[in-house]
């Protein structure tokens, strides 16, 4: 968020309300190039929040509030406590009571959490609303408003037992609830890897000193060789056959790791491999499989449902648009906005013919 | 052909004459039968070593004229933006099975089995996005600045082409690349456990540029926050000694073309020796500040697990690391004799001084040959000759930087920072050869 003063700000945009005459000094080197930012323009753009709360909106929404949004927006890829591990890692679990009064997540010690939660590693309460500002809903980034972010966010911390389920956040009690987030004496900066000053001088870390330290022995160097990890035989072929992924001539081939494929062997892409391509693209296949329920129904399942309808093409068209729920039970589609309408007559067709690989 | 009688002046008779009738024996034997077995099920005109038959007449491939010596070949501009060949088909970017589950939040890896010196080819430079990629209209982009500057500003495309350029040759390497191999062998090849990294010449403006000309605070204003334009706007920061050194550009150009759609089209950030998150695509904005973000790239992902439950935050330089991408796992040398081995070595703190190579298993090693040109953060390719035997082998290579520092083995690594780090694994890369020439992955102690 903008540092510059009100008074600064005021001037700058009287200046550029009368016309986009550069100001002294800043742009004299390269004459006609650039030009100042209205305060609108900064204000629209500048949405950051920093750990501190600089750049915080005001506003406020309950955890009541923010499980109907979670519903409608959040579910259908977390989960409706945020513990899905279909489509990305758990957002939640992995934290204690006991990790809210310390601000250390013991089970990144300890192992006994399976999955690393986004609770269990961010350390600043801000850090979360700025990205849920700007990031979320997946498919409709920047579509929150303020109180909505609040809303949801008061749900998510709730889940991990951070707020009580009566909580209302707001810009207002969120440096209270900064003092509770489960990892928030979880990071460090004591290290090598800041490209900057040192913490000493007014940056990060500890001026590039590295944590590690061979020598370039050369000979004799140890007394025997300990392979300790190499590939099981059940995952030789878990990346495809390798003797297509590698050049015909030269000094190696690749491996047989499985049967030549089809599109190896050339040959032009067929309409049902095309819409396959496509479904993958636009995330359909995060949710839906082709013959399984993921978080929705299988393709199969959809045109076992439907098949033999009149006009369900036109229907399933419109359902992808508006997105829809209840149908295949409470977690809601959202609506599929990124994707053309050319492109959902492609992919419905597909469905209804069989959702085929090839 | 070291037995042949050669002499000056004379046509080379039939083919027979070049060579031994021993030499024409082990052909017509079949002196490759570990390669036969190798090979088994696999086509024969794909996979099949390319040896020349010299038995009969000769080799077929030259007796016989092929259609391209006997016919027309095809006119200009048939491929009016030039493809690879069909037969490079296979050297592609993938995605690792698995890894994610979503694509427009995945990485797909550079094919480094195949490539050669030390310039990524544009279209193979990996992947990795937040939130998918866009195909941006350059008339419709901005870059805004802001925060702790004099005035806040507003550049066009048709303004940052306008102002003096420089180009420059750097890697970018992910901060999690090879993060699957932390704790143990996870993936086959070198695409997948070193593929997160490609260099190219990039072309732009220096930052502190940009920034003298909006007036930044220098004094105060000690990081920036780079912000891209696509749905998750990701955010980083970025310390102010970098932008002040020049080295951090606002690019445009990769390659001699503009920046690829996928790398950020039509403007990224370029902030050499740091991973790649910090490169900041379809960049929309630089922000003035006195302090770091916290970003979600900062505070969630991109930090790095110590065995003590503490997370390193912005740990963002990309430390000495090398690899051996011919012979390299997955791929079968066809015969004993000898290989050129070839690798890349990068460091994020500055040129590549040194590399050596073991053929042991890190035993013994020999100095291999730094191939020009050697650029500062930058891959540097090297080669060192090697007649194998035959027997088992285990290739390494170790790569030393201008700062003196040596590239660390798997148990140094660990000993620093456990086993469930992620990010920043720059540990020495072993690849096993057996009697057979199959290359695998494995890590050695």
């Amino acid at each position: 968020m903008s540092r510059f003063s009100k008074t600064l700000m005021a001037l700058m945009v009287a200046a550029a309300a009368t016309s986009f005459v550069t100001p002294a000094a800043a742009f004299d080197r390269y004459q006609g190039v650039g030009r100042p930012a209205t305060a609108a323009e900064v204000k629209a753009w500048d949405i950051d929040v920093r750990p501190d709360f600089v750049g915080l909106p005001t506003g406020k929404g309950t955890v009541d509030q923010g499980v109907e949004l979670w519903e409608t927006h959040c579910a259908s890829c977390h989960g409706a406590f945020g513990e899905s591990n279909e489509v990305f890692t758990p957002l939640v679990g992995g934290t204690t009571l006991d990790d809210i009064k310390t601000g250390h997540v013991k089970s990144l010690v300890t192992g006994s959490s399976p999955q690393r939660t986004t609770l269990m590693k961010v350390p600043t309460v801000a850090t979360l609303f700025d990205y849920i500002q700007r990031a979320m809903p997946w498919t409709a980034p920047k579509s929150l408003k303020p109180d909505e972010t609040y809303a949801i966010l008061a749900y998510l911390l709730n889940l991990a037992d951070v707020v009580p389920a009566d909580y209302e956040l707001s810009d207002q009690n969120i440096r209270e609830v900064q003092e509770r987030m489960p990892n928030r004496n979880g990071m460090t900066t004591d290290h090598g890897m800041w490209p900057g000053a040192p913490l000493a001088k007014g940056g990060l870390g500890n001026g590039g000193k590295p944590d590690t330290k061979n020598v370039a022995c050369m000979k004799d160097c140890k007394k025997e060789v300990q392979i300790v990890s190499f590939l099981p035989d059940y995952a030789q072929d878990a990346h495809g056959n390798l003797a297509e992924q590698n050049r015909p001539v030269g000094q190696t081939r690749g491996k047989q790791t499985g049967e030549p494929s089809a599109a190896a062997g050339g040959g032009t892409q067929t309409a049902a491999a095309a819409a396959l391509a496509l479904a993958g693209e636009k995330g359909c296949m995060a949710c839906h499989g082709v013959a399984n329920k993921i978080v929705g129904p299988g393709y199969n399942e959809i045109l076992a449902k439907y098949k033999g309808q009149a006009d369900i093409e036109t229907k399933l068209i419109a359902k992808l648009k508006a997105g829809g729920q209840g149908v295949w039970g409470a977690v809601p589609m959202p609506p599929q906005g990124h994707v053309k309408d050319e492109e959902l007559k492609q992919l419905v067709q597909w469905i209804l013919e069989g959702a085929k690989a090839q | 052909m070291a037995n042949s009688e050669f002499r000056l002046g004379r046509i080379q008779p039939a083919p027979e004459n070049f060579l031994t009738d021993e030499q024409i024996q082990s052909v017509k034997e079949g002196r490759r039968d570990f390669l036969r077995k190798a090979f088994l099920g696999a086509s024969a005109a794909m996979m099949a070593p390319a040896v020349a038959r010299a038995a009969g007449e000769g080799d077929p491939a030259i007796l016989n004229l092929p259609s391209w010596t006997t016919s027309l070949g095809l006119p200009v501009a048939t491929h009016p933006y030039g493809l690879p060949s069909k037969y490079e088909r296979g050297l592609v970017r993938r995605e690792s099975p698995g890894l994610t589950r979503v694509g427009g939040s995945s990485v797909s890896f550079t094919p480094l089995q195949g490539l050669f010196g030390i310039v990524t080819p544009s279209g193979l430079h990996f992947e990795r996005h937040h939130q998918g990629w866009h195909d941006i209209d350059p008339s419709q982009h901005r870059l805004m600045i802001n925060g702790m500057v004099k005035t806040n500003s507003v550049f066009t495309m048709d303004d940052l082409m306008r102002l003096p350029s420089v180009s420059r040759i750097h890697f970018i390497e992910c901060g999690a690349n090879t993060g699957m191999e932390w704790g143990n062998v996870a993936v086959p090849t070198v695409q997948y456990s070193h593929g997160m990294l490609s260099c190219s010449e990039f072309t732009g403006v220096p930052l502190k540029a940009i920034l003298d000309m909006c007036g930044a605070d220098y004094k105060k204003g000690r990081f920036i926050l780079a912000e891209g334009a696509d749905g998750s706007s990701m955010t980083r920061t970025i310390p102010m000694e970098m932008v002040e050194s020049g080295e951090v550009l606002v690019a445009y150009g990769m390659n001699g073309e503009m920046l690829r759609p996928e790398n950020g089209y039509p403007l990224r950030l370029v902030v050499p020796g740091v991973q790649g998150v910090s490169w900041v695509k379809w960049l929309r904005r630089i922000e003035v500040g006195d302090k770091p973000w916290g970003a979600k790239d900062e505070a969630v992902h991109y930090i790095d697990l110590m065995p003590d439950g503490q997370h390193r935050q912005y740990s963002s330089v990309q430390e000495c690391k090398s690899v051996i991408t011919t012979p390299s796992g997955g791929q079968i040398l066809l015969d004993k004799g000898f290989y050129n081995v070839s690798g890349m070595a990068w460091s994020g703190r500055g040129k590549i001084t040194r590399v050596d190579v073991s053929t042991d298993g890190g035993i013994n090693w020999r100095q291999a040959r730094l191939e020009t040109p050697v650029l500062s953060k930058a891959v540097t390719r090297f080669n060192i000759d090697w007649v194998w035997d035959g027997k088992p082998a285990i290739l390494q290579s170790r790569a030393v930087d201008d700062t003196g520092f040596v590239q660390p083995g798997y148990g140094q690594l660990r000993a620093a920072r456990g086993t469930k780090s992620i990010y920043h694994n720059n540990a020495i890369q072993s690849w096993k050869v057996v009697e057979s020439g199959e290359v695998s992955n494995v890590q050695v102690l």
